[in-house]
């Protein structure tokens, strides 16, 4: 314990501190909480954070999902090669990240061009996995822009994979509850940055302010239009508000040639349904239902069988007559 | 009138279905088991709807408690989902006749003013079920449909991988309809039930007064009387 408290991280590059420090942001930052309706306002405003991934960088070395697998301790089971590169072969549990691979034919130039996308938690500023959430807490974002899943209240409904728009998370079979990449909120509070960032080697991963990364994408943007790639662009989607992890694309009119990543990823209008409608216009059904039949219940007068009914009947019984069948109009 | 003996009034009387004569006269509804079922299928439905709700509102979540937390919860559901699914449908087998919809219904329906005002002098004579409790039947029928394919669907633990994403959106926003829907059809149940005095007796002792049965399903009840004269009684 220390009363020092971290900077927050502008770089992953810098050397981790010599000596404990206090985290620098926690559970007082909180934008949003799932399943909460009131949260109390955050006191200060932290900077916002962003990962940049710069696709025509990447290498494809898989350092980055070695690095996250080391800092989040996690244990992917070994897979069996399927002809393909990504290993394994989809996001798991125990896999935050995986490096997706296409071949993909440029029908301008004829050539094959290897693109490589490091696949993982987008860190929505509109989060479909907290808004689907039913669990208090177990889905936060902070204000620099994490979001993060609090396993200890989780309950393993899987609603967030449904509400993600990316297809991220994932739900453990082990302890049923959810994971995803945390753009190590563990890390960045004691101002270090994702470890997948501080592993890559040819920087194609880097991280500081949101602000700071997309300057940065500037510059790799006009390098790359430089160079040919007329379409080079950021990849920073408004349809969910933009994203706390971006990338850099040479192909940014066509994202989904990168293993379909979506065109304008937004929740799902089903989700929103959902979530929305279905929450105000069933409870507001349901408790009209409830109490009025509770109020008709005690004001109302009710339906009893009378005297009549009970002669009537043993009459019948006894063979002694009784009112005829009325005509099955029976005038009212 | 004549010498002929008149026919016998069909009012869907069913195995087990019997007066007694007395005072009042009793009449045997429901056997044992299937009452046993029914509560069985109460039960069940009641516990879905509380741990359906819990997960439907966060205002609702503290009713995880009553299921030993969320995680349990979560669990728990669909197995009781699949508990309410088999025992209404042994019900459903044996019900499902005497709730084909009659053109008396429509005429009940027509008249709803007079069922809502007690003027059963008004309405035509019903055999064992109502307009009414026929629409809780079929919407029942209808509405545990959607609830288990569709909650199957979104079963995490086991079958969740067996459709995607997109379809899984739709399965829970339906099970989440379908669910408001059946809690509602539920309380008219039950209110029903209440309303008409003498009703619940049918669901504990399995018998109703033949006053009751005069009332509310004199076909019924004259069906039993004709055949308890004509034939072996029970
Ligand atoms: C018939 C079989 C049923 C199955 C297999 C089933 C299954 C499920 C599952 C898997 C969930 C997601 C949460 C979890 O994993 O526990 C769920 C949610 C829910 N269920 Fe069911 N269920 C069934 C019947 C019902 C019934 C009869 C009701 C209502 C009385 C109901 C009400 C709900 C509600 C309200 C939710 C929460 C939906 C939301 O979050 O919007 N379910 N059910
Ligand atoms: S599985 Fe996802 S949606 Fe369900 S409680 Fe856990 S984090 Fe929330």
């Amino acid at each position: 314990m220390s009363g020092t408290m971290a900077e927050q991280p502008r770089t992953a590059v810098s050397n981790p501190p010599v000596r404990a420090l206090a985290a620098n942001f926690g559970e007082q930052d909180l934008v949003r909480r799932s399943a909460t309706g009131s949260l109390p306002a955050p006191q200060r405003q932290l900077t916002p954070v962003a990962k940049l991934i710069d696709v025509s960088k990447c290498i494809g070395c898989k350092a980055c999902q070695s690095a996250c697998i080391e800092w989040n301790d996690t244990d992917p089971a070994v897979g069996v090669n399927a002809g393909v590169y990504e290993n394994p072969h989809d996001l798991t549990d125990q896999m935050y990240t995986l490096m997706r691979f296409t071949e993909w034919v440029n029908p301008e130039t004829s050539n094959l061009e290897w693109l490589i996308r490091k696949d993982g938690c987008m860190h929505c500023a509109d989060p479909g996995c907290l808004k689907a959430c039913p669990a208090p807490g177990a889905i936060v974002q902070y204000t620099n822009g994490i979001v993060d899943f609090i396993q200890a209240n989780c309950i393993g409904c899987g609603y967030c994979v449904k509400g993600c728009p990316f297809n991220i998370p994932r739900i453990s079979q082990a302890d049923h509850r959810a994971y995803k990449c945390t753009l190590c909120s563990d890390r960045v509070a004691v101002g270090q940055g994702p470890a997948c960032a501080k592993a890559c080697p040819t920087q194609a991963i880097v991280f500081g302010t949101k602000e700071d990364m997309k300057k940065h994408a500037d510059g790799r943007i006009a390098d790359l239009k430089s160079r040919g790639f007329a379409n080079a662009g950021l990849y920073d989607p408004p349809g969910v508000g933009g994203t706390h992890v971006m990338y850099v694309l040479h192909h940014a009119d066509k994202p989904g040639i990168y293993s379909d990543l979506p065109e304008n990823p937004r929740i799902s209008p089903l989700v929103e349904t959902w979530k929305g409608m279905t929450k105000y216009v069933g409870l507001a059904v349901m408790g009209f239902a409830a109490v009025g039949s509770i109020v008709h219940g005690i004001f109302g007068r009710a339906n009893r069988v009378a005297r009549e009914d009970e002669e009537n009947a043993e009459k019948l019984v006894d063979g002694r007559p009784v009112p005829p069948p009325a005509s099955e109009e029976r005038a009212g | 009138m004549s010498a002929v003996v008149p026919p016998i009034p069909q009012g869907n009387a069913q195995k087990g279905d019997a007066v007694h004569p007395g005072s009042p006269v009793t009449v045997n509804r429901y056997t044992p088991m299937k009452r046993l079922n029914h509560w069985i299928t109460a039960a069940s439905l009641i516990l879905l709807a509380l741990s359906g709700l819990a997960l439907f509102t966060p205002s609702l979540f503290f009713l995880t408690g009553l299921f030993g937390g969320g995680q349990n919860t979560r669990a728990f559901h669909p197995w009781i989902g699949v508990v309410l699914f088999l025992s209404f449908f042994i019900f459903f087998f044996q019900l499902w006749k005497a709730n084909l919809p009659e053109r008396t219904d429509w005429i009940w329906l027509r008249k709803i003013k007079d069922v809502v005002g007690s003027h059963e002098e008004n309405l035509p004579e019903l055999g064992k079920y109502n307009a009414g409790q026929k629409f809780i039947f079929w919407s029942m029928t209808a509405l545990i449909l959607v609830l288990i394919v569709s909650g199957v669907m979104i079963w995490e633990q086991y079958f969740t991988q067996y459709t995607s994403i997109p379809v899984r959106r739709i399965a829970v926003l339906a099970h989440s309809i379908a669910a408001v829907l059946i809690i509602c059809v539920f309380i008219l149940h039950v209110y029903a039930a209440i309303w008409t005095r003498g009703t619940l007796r049918a669901m504990t002792r399995g018998t109703v007064t033949g006053g009751w049965a005069w009332r509310h399903h004199r076909k019924w009840l004259r069906e039993l009387a004709a055949r308890r004269k004509v034939g072996p009684a029970e």
